[in-house]
């Protein structure tokens, strides 16, 4: 038994618009200091004046966001009383607005509480969450996973309950048109991890597969176009779809070793989310090789990629997201990446720990030993292709 | 050799499990807390089962079988119908999957659970390295 959760997605040119269309008294807008200078908040509280819901601003997610920024974005929502909680941002801003929707709707229950085996939560009765991303990879607006970091202990927690998932995700390419080259492409990257994972993990099942082949076309179809002109709107909105679809494949399967690991390098180092996934993916690909040679085999057939008679899918496919990653200027290996060779091996043990403690490792196909996984950091470290 | 499910001897094989896997002690490494497995009757078997398990850093302290809850109080209790439970050991259900969908249940710090999941997949994996029968 198992479920297939996702919220209602609206998508496309003026999607923004729903907002106008929403019923409530008082939306209360979690985002960052970046999107309310680009214009984005004014856009969204424009939509919700429309529908005659007035709105409060909480502008400090910062990036990885903390347990301390939940809490405080939850004071100010049990001030002003919204029934509607309106995510603009990336990743992180969605995320924190899962956290605070809980704690806010439920005070009994810490965000650090959030886990699977929790059920009858009863949430949307006090307030309905809007989710709007700005950014095209995580996929969050489709998720129930919170990621919050533990500053103290350096870590980054997966939340994980099936009823935190957004009641709207609104999915409107004009918001990610502003996204720099840089971010476009290491966000972009995290949906092709998504999707991979989602279609090559362990709970991989019928209602996920198809949406997580038809995300990794979109990528390897878009993501260049969409890097290399931020105005082409086919490759912008291509990336918007393809990133829920991600989200919604991933979530109903889950993801496996390219976040475990990459949660842990995020925690230590502070690599943006997407580029750790998209750089340590082809590493896990080729980490869990045979377990999954049926799967690379088929994506790599939904990509069109030529797999010589007697050669093996996986380190092809490794090789063709390798390619994909360098034509977008992704780095390819962790020294590339500018963490600084002393830094890393004296982190050693923490990446280690981190890896191990992950929930997403859990439903990788084959699982490291501590000994595997030191060992798998310091080849992706030098950008060694895994052998073992 | 089958051992019969319910009895001291199923405990002590557990815990002989739990000592030869590495996998379990890099995994519940951190672990701290005992804890009850509680095998509960269904329309398939009309016994209830209690396993006590003593869990340290990855080593088992004790185990034993426990005619009663109220004999101790461990930290965390993970019960679920027999049926289930069986299903689990035989490796048709994933166990955590169990837990996410209500069929088993867990009571206990959820933090901790939540910290090292891959310590109660490798417990689950520790059940299924010996023969288990069952009783009619």
């Amino acid at each position: 038994m198992w479920y297939f959760v996702v919220p209602e997605v609206v998508f496309g040119q003026d999607a923004l618009s729903r907002l106008a269309e929403l019923q409530g008294k008082s939306a209360f807008i979690v985002t960052d200091k970046n999107i309310v200078s680009l214009g984005f908040v004014d856009k969204v509280k424009e939509q919700l004046s429309q529908a005659g819901i007035k709105s409060n601003v909480f502008d400090e997610v910062e990036p990885d966001p903390s347990f301390q920024t939940v809490s405080k974005g939850v004071a100010l929502m049990n001030q002003y009383g919204p029934d509607l909680v309106v995510a603009v941002g990336g990743g992180s801003v969605m995320d924190a607005a899962k956290a605070m929707r809980v704690e806010y709707e439920r005070p009994d229950i810490k965000a650090e509480e959030i886990n699977p085996f929790i059920s009858g939560l009863g949430l949307g009765m006090k307030a309905k969450l809007i989710c709007i991303p700005t950014t095209s990879g995580t996929g969050a607006e489709a998720t129930f996973a919170v990621v919050l970091t533990d500053t103290a202990d350096q870590r980054k927690l997966s939340l994980i309950n099936r009823e935190i998932v957004p009641d709207i995700a609104i999915v409107d390419p004009a918001l990610a048109v502003t996204m720099p080259p840089g971010i476009t492409s290491s966000t972009g990257m995290d949906a092709l991890t998504h999707a991979v994972e989602g279609f090559s993990c362990t709970w991989k099942n019928d209602f996920t597969d198809g949406l997580c082949l038809r995300a990794i076309q979109l990528v390897f179809e878009y993501l260049p176009r969409a890097v290399k002109d931020g105005q082409d709107m086919e490759a912008r909105e291509k990336m918007h779809n393809a990133a829920t679809i991600a989200g919604i494949g991933f979530t109903n399967s889950l993801t496996a070793m390219a976040h475990a690991t990459g949660h842990s390098l995020g925690a230590v180092f502070h690599v943006p989310h997407g580029r750790a996934l998209g750089l340590l993916l082809p590493y896990t690909i080729e980490f869990v090789g045979d377990a999954r040679e049926e799967l690379w085999a088929e994506i790599s057939y939904a990509l069109k990629l030529k797999i010589p008679k007697g050669k093996k899918a996986g380190p092809i496919l490794a090789q063709a997201i390798r390619g994909l990653a360098k034509s977008i200027k992704e780095p390819l290996s962790l020294k590339e990446a500018g963490i600084p060779f002393d830094k890393f091996d004296s982190s050693m043990d923490k990446l280690i720990d981190n890896t191990m403690a992950d929930g997403s490792l859990i439903v990788s196909a084959r699982i490291p030993t501590e000994e595997e996984t030191g060992k798998f950091f310091r080849y992706t470290y030098e950008g060694r292709s895994i052998d073992f | 050799m089958a051992i019969l499910f319910g009895t001291q001897e199923w405990a002590d094989a557990l815990r002989k499990a739990i000592e030869n896997s590495q996998s379990y002690q890099e995994a519940a490494k951190k672990w701290e807390g005992d804890l009850y497995i509680i095998v509960e009757s269904d329309a398939a078997y009309k016994y209830k089962n209690i396993a006590y398990l003593d869990l340290w850093h990855g080593e088992c302290r004790a185990a034993s079988v426990v005619k009663d809850e109220s004999e101790k109080a461990p930290k965390y209790r993970i019960s679920g119908p027999f049926t289930i439970m069986r299903q689990i050991l035989d490796k048709k259900v994933d166990p955590v999957k169990a837990m996410m969908t209500g069929k088993v249940k867990v009571k206990g710090d959820m933090a901790q659970i939540m910290r090292m999941p891959r310590a109660a997949v490798e417990l689950v994996n520790c059940m299924t390295m010996f023969e288990t029968v069952f009783p009619d």
